[in-house]
């Protein structure tokens, strides 16, 4: 007997909800999965014994019977009486309760069943992943249509006629190169095929990866092709099979692969977050990327506690100041390293109680003395191979190396034996590997925006440029000239 | 009888949070309006029957015992033995249940009372707001990465 439980919550009052989840029928209007519905013999959707005859978007069928609906305890149980799927003895029951702390629903949703032997991963998976977390997603973006049909239609929502392309322009990398190969032209977004949305860009972040890219070091395009891995915006159509987003949704997105320097895009909608009402675009293209990497960076790929001493390199760049700000909200000492007098009263000013100033990657004497000799329990890496043998002195017995980013290039391979000298650890993360799946994206994203809101991580100095000054951009990050987030305005 | 009831969601894995509010004699830990307490007789905080005695910061002492406890369903209820606040069987009961969408926790303190009804009002407040919605405050506030 395999069970499955999942639970979440949605930001509306639970008389909202409940009224929509009593009914047997309605999942037809807000469950990604559902094709068509109806309830057999013409009976009321929430009569105790009636039954739903059910199509899923795969082709699949499936009939299930209403067993139980309590209106005061907010339960509704259900079976399957018959399915293509072999789900057997499958029972179910979903409850709400009301959250009184903001007027907001806690919906839990559980279910009990057998499987064929060798299945019950794969249906377990589809049961709770399909079914319920998509069911979730899925009734929160019909709650959201269905208050906006109250508002007043905007620009935004104005609908396109169909196979209408979005004018817009866009930069282009001509070729590999300096920050001269960047050209600005026309690039009109196509209508989002299946799984795909449409999005009017109003930010685009600048990350140092970019730059990797464009001058052909991280082989992620062939050129010509357009750059940037982050922006926001607001949604303007959807594919097929897209139900955890609508045309007005405000959006932001960091992943692969590049072409964010543009005005509009059509784009996978799977790596798309929803903004919450409090963050604008041009903060959220300020810091998905980079505000993502430090959520990841500090809370899993080492989870940082009390007390600990991590070192931050380039403490005053983009993720640098999130890793001081955040790191030091979570009790740890920061010890960083800067390029110049005023990055050093940037990082000190965001957390880091030591910024060691200095352009010649050493600094490893200066960790040890600062720490009585110990050195440090965590070391975030992005300089890359220039820095490898002052990060291995720098390290505390145990540390932990998290190499990051390779901005003075790749690291040079080191063998475990390196690693045996003082029990190290060495992790090169990648962000997009921590955020691939729907779940984890979710919550790592709504852990940066409580972040962000909570004043824990700030964005307070950006640099705007204009979509079309793409170059100056790359040329200022480059000469190390900025401190902080660069957002280019389409 | 009336009933107070009070839920919240606080954001950190629901083994976390327990961990912080299963010791019954733990509230000066993370609430702010318990100065000091102590478990009557040395017993162990977490022995089902075990009384608390502890001090508001406003100079009024409580004892409260411990009926049932669960770390398997994140559970505990407790009975008011004495205190100066006018109410009589006082049972409440605090639970946490995980939210897996986001790693977070939905946290429920709800009691039950008799009390003389001019003061139904009055009582909800203060314990409703006062020292359930206080309490869940607190512990966001812990738990705010």
């Amino acid at each position: 007997m395999i069970r499955v439980t999942r639970s979440a919550v949605i930001d509306a009052p639970i008389d909202r909800v409940w009224a929509v989840l009593r009914d047997f029928n309605s999942h037809n209007a807000w469950h990604p999965v559902v094709a068509e519905s109806e309830i057999e013999g013409g009976e009321p959707s929430d009569q105790i014994g009636c039954v739903r005859r059910f199509t899923l978007r795969d082709g699949n069928h499936i009939r299930e019977q209403l067993l139980a609906l309590s209106d005061r305890d907010h339960v509704s149980t259900y079976c399957i009486l018959d399915a293509s799927v072999p789900l057997r003895r499958y029972v179910a029951t979903l409850q709400l309760k009301r959250v009184t702390d903001g007027e907001r629903t806690f919906w839990h949703w559980q279910s009990t069943f057998d499987a064929p032997p060798g299945r019950e991963r794969e249906l377990a998976d589809m049961v709770g992943t399909d079914v319920y977390e998509g069911g979730f997603e899925g009734l929160r973006a019909y709650l959201r249509r269905a208050r906006r049909a109250t508002d007043r239609p905007t620009a935004a929502s104005r609908p396109l006629a169909a196979g209408q392309t979005v004018p817009a322009q866009g930069v282009v990398v001509s070729a590999f190169g300096g920050p001269e190969v960047l050209r600005l032209q026309p690039l009109p977004a196509r209508p989002p095929g299946p799984g795909e949305v449409r999005i009017r860009q109003t930010a685009v972040g600048v990350n140092y990866m970019d730059v990797y890219v464009r001058s052909g070091h991280y082989r992620l395009i062939e050129p010509p092709a357009v750059l940037g891995m982050e922006a926001a915006g607001v949604v303007v159509d959807v594919g097929d099979g897209v139900a955890h987003l609508l045309p007005g949704d405000r959006v932001a997105y960091a992943c692969a692969p590049p072409g964010a320097y543009v005005g509009a895009r059509t784009m996978p909608a799977d790596q798309i977050v929803v903004l919450p009402d409090d963050v604008d675009e041009e903060t959220a293209a300020a810091l998905m990327l980079k505000g993502m990497t430090a959520a990841y960076l500090l809370h899993r790929t080492h989870r940082v506690r009390a007390g600990e001493t991590i070192l931050v390199h380039a403490a005053a760049g983009g993720v640098g100041l999130f890793l001081c700000q955040w790191a030091r909200a979570l009790g740890a000492r920061v010890i960083g390293t800067v390029s110049s007098e005023d990055k050093a009263r940037l990082a000190r000013a965001n957390g880091c109680e030591l910024p060691l100033v200095g352009r010649d990657y050493r600094f490893a004497a200066a960790v040890k003395a600062a720490t009585n000799g110990r050195g440090a329990d965590v070391i975030y890496d992005g300089l890359g191979r220039a820095a490898m043998e002052e990060n291995l002195e720098a390290l505390a017995l145990c540390g932990h190396w998290v190499s990051y980013g390779q901005a003075s290039g790749p690291l040079s391979p080191i063998g475990p034996e390196a690693l045996a000298a003082k029990s190290l650890t060495l992790s090169r993360p990648v962000l997009f590997h921590y955020i691939a799946e729907r779940a984890a994206l979710n919550e790592i994203a709504q852990q940066t925006f409580e972040a962000l809101r909570a004043g824990v991580i700030r964005v307070e100095r950006r640099h705007r440029y204009p979509l079309a000054s793409a170059a100056e951009a790359h040329r200022d990050l480059e000469a190390r000239r900025t401190s902080g987030p660069l957002v280019l305005l389409p | 009888m009336i009933k107070v009831y009070v839920s919240s969601v606080i954001e950190a894995p629901a083994d976390a949070v327990w961990a912080q509010i299963r010791d019954f004699n733990g509230l000066p830990k993370w609430t702010p309006f318990v100065a000091d307490s102590r478990i009557e007789g040395g017993m162990a905080s977490d022995t089902v029957g075990c009384v608390r005695n502890f001090r508001l910061r406003d100079g009024g002492v409580i004892r409260e015992q411990l009926l049932t406890l669960s770390d398997y369903d994140f559970q505990c209820t407790y009975s008011i033995l004495e205190s100066p606040m006018g109410v009589e069987n006082y049972v409440a009961t605090l639970k946490l249940t995980p939210v897996t969408d986001g790693g977070r926790t939905f946290a429920e303190w709800s009691a039950e009372f008799d009390c003389p009804p001019e003061r139904e009002g009055e009582l909800a407040q203060q314990i409703g707001h006062g020292v359930f919605q206080t309490g869940f405050d607190a512990l966001k506030t812990l738990f705010r990465h």
